[in-house]
């Protein structure tokens, strides 16, 4: 295990130390330091601070755990690893994410999961605990994301457009969501037992990584919302 | 040597501000210190600050800071101010001579009060009558640019990365009850003092991450108003939309946002809030030349106060924190973490939804 002080180091510096021979690391007093593990492998990393903009973009099969809020584009096009936040992330997370992990305790900002892709073997997963910001999954490719509103306040599980421009992959929200407005070229239902099995395993580690009962969390309905292929996506930005 | 293009700039802008709603003055240091961690945001290209309650032994005064070409451009300006105001101290900014700021221009700066005699003369209210002048001598005099002019408060700035402007400025020798800063990263325009955050008019200031689409729409309608966009670059609109919303027509902040802001009309239409829903339909119909497209956050500054504000869509990053009495807001968590390491309730406000702090809840003054 090599400890990393970042206190006085640019983000160059840190992904130097990262590049040494050890597997583990441990990076304290981290503060905004931009593509903390970038296309890195086999690395084993838990960060201590606020990471900086696009923490482990084009990962290679790293892990990572941050214990604090991170910033926006984590993950940006990893390709596969773990990216484990105990706190909430920015905007933008997972941006066009082909393979992988991510797993937030907190909540998401705008965006997240905005053009996440499967690839043959590849499957990307990304669960939020809490709620996450407007345009979740826009326009998702494939993979899977998952929302829980766990510690919500009864306030919405998504903001405004969720699944805007979806045209592959699912999505599952926890609950009813008879108060979201989904468009038009989605279907949103409610989840049949065979497809909840289809993220039992990635929940179950889920809760197991953050101490929650994965019983507990699967006693509620699930919604599920899958592109329309019938009716694809038109346009939203020139209307105004 | 590769050329931009070839090489990939990781920048964006950065903004950042720190408020007391007590009212508590605050060096400068810890706003300078904040754009340290997003340094990257920034090209070298511009950084500023403005600060509000710094000129308190002045606080009945104008401050106006002006840049100069030359001496003899100093001159003439200070022949034309006299004509309008008494000018009850005139003298250089200080700054500090450091190698990370080269090239700069003549920086001075006067505390003036309009004169009565000339008020009565043109029958104009006072700050009508200032607002006129900064924009008269910004248009029409080669040179000269007037870079703050409201009360008790100034903004600094110049080519630079913002945290080498800050020292620059001696920003650590002012006290301020809130600060804003900028660092800046020009995708279009050119990189150059007039050109650096925040642009101000009054009291009001504005720091900028993001592009305005609708620049022209929104400056062609503006200038039909008397204000003149003379700075080379888009934010200084929002600037002035910003004085002529609450200003001259007196909306309130909240309804100043629904209108650069606006929500879609889909949204509009799902509230389930009837006066809202007139309001908002109002607003939108009422200006829709002033509605700003585009990815923007901004920070406005104004005597009392701050806004922060997202684009409608959310197309840049905001944070916000609090610690007892101040209320922190930055492009990143990193650059609250620096101001205020234990802080607390870390938010990101929905885009289009203003986050309006005041001091001591308005009766501030």
């Amino acid at each position: 295990m090599q400890v990393i002080d970042a206190a006085n180091l640019d983000y160059r510096a840190v992904n130097e130390a990262l590049r040494n021979a050890e597997t583990d690391y441990i990076i304290k007093n981290c503060c905004g330091q931009r593509f903390i593990a970038a296309g890195m492998s086999h690395k084993n990393l838990t960060i201590e601070g606020i990471p900086g903009n696009a923490l482990g973009a084009y990962l290679n099969n790293a892990n990572i755990t941050v214990n604090a809020n991170a910033q926006d584009a984590v993950g940006d096009t990893m390709n596969e690893g773990k990216i484990l936040i105990r706190g909430n992330i920015g905007d933008a997370a997972g941006y066009a994410m082909r393979g992988g992990k991510i797993y937030v305790q907190g909540n998401a900002g705008y965006r997240a999961g905005i053009h996440m892709k499967a690839y043959r073997e590849k499957f990307p997963v990304m669960i939020i605990g809490g709620s996450a910001g407007s345009f979740l999954g826009e326009y998702q490719a494939g993979g899977v994301i998952i929302v829980l509103g766990l510690h919500n306040d009864n306030k919405r599980i998504v903001g405004n457009f969720p699944c805007t421009g979806m045209h592959g992959g699912k999505m599952f929200l926890r609950g009813c969501c008879d108060d979201i407005r989904f468009p038009k070229q989605v279907t949103a239902r409610r989840a049949a037992p065979e497809e909840l099995d289809e993220i039992r395993e990635y929940l179950s580690e889920y809760c197991s990584d953050l101490g929650y009962s994965a019983a507990t969390l699967l006693s509620e309905p699930f919604t599920v919302i899958t592109p329309d292929s019938k009716n694809p996506y038109k346009q939203m930005y020139a209307a105004n | 040597m590769k050329i931009e293009g070839q090489v990939r700039i990781p920048s964006g802008c950065a903004i950042s501000a720190v408020i007391s709603k007590a009212g508590n003055k605050m060096s400068g240091e810890m706003i300078t210190n904040s754009m340290k961690p997003m340094h990257d945001r920034s090209n070298g290209l511009g950084g500023g600050f403005a600060g509000y309650g710094i000129y308190p032994e002045y606080k009945d005064f104008y401050a106006l800071h002006v840049f100069f070409d030359s001496r003899s451009t100093r001159k003439e300006c200070e022949t034309f101010l006299k004509e309008r105001f008494e000018i009850v101290q005139s003298e250089i900014i200080p700054t500090r001579k450091i190698p990370a700021i080269t090239d700069e221009p003549v920086i001075w700066r006067y505390f003036a009060a309009p004169l009565k005699s000339v008020l009565m003369s043109l029958q104009l209210e006072e700050k009508e009558f200032v607002a006129k002048t900064v924009i008269k001598i910004n248009a029409e005099m080669p040179g000269a640019y007037v870079f703050s002019s409201g009360k008790n408060m100034g903004a600094f700035k110049a080519v630079g990365f913002p945290e080498d402007v800050g020292v620059f400025y001696r920003l650590e020798e002012y006290e301020g009850y809130s600060w804003t800063a900028h660092g800046r990263y020009p995708t279009n325009t050119p990189g150059w003092w007039g050109g650096a955050h925040p642009f101000t008019l009054l009291d009001y200031s504005i720091v900028h991450n993001g592009e305005i689409s609708s620049y022209d729409a929104n400056r062609r309608f503006i200038e039909m108003f008397g204000y003149k966009c003379t700075l080379q670059t888009d934010t200084e609109v929002i600037t002035y939309i910003m004085d002529y919303l609450l200003r001259i027509q007196g909306l309130t902040l909240e309804e100043a946002a629904s209108v650069i802001a606006a929500p879609f009309w889909s949204t509009i239409a799902s509230k389930t809030d009837c006066e809202d829903r007139r309001k908002l339909t109002y607003l939108r119909t009422m200006f829709p030349s002033l509605l700003i497209t585009g990815p923007f956050s901004v920070i406005l500054g104004f005597e009392g106060g701050l806004m922060a504000l997202n684009d409608r869509l959310k197309l840049r990053s905001m944070v916000v924190g609090e610690k007892e009495d101040k209320v922190f807001i930055a492009s990143e968590e990193a650059a609250i973490r620096t101001m205020e390491p234990n802080v607390q309730n870390v938010w990101s406000p929905a885009g289009g939804e203003p986050v309006i702090v005041k001091v001591k809840e308005g009766a501030f003054s």
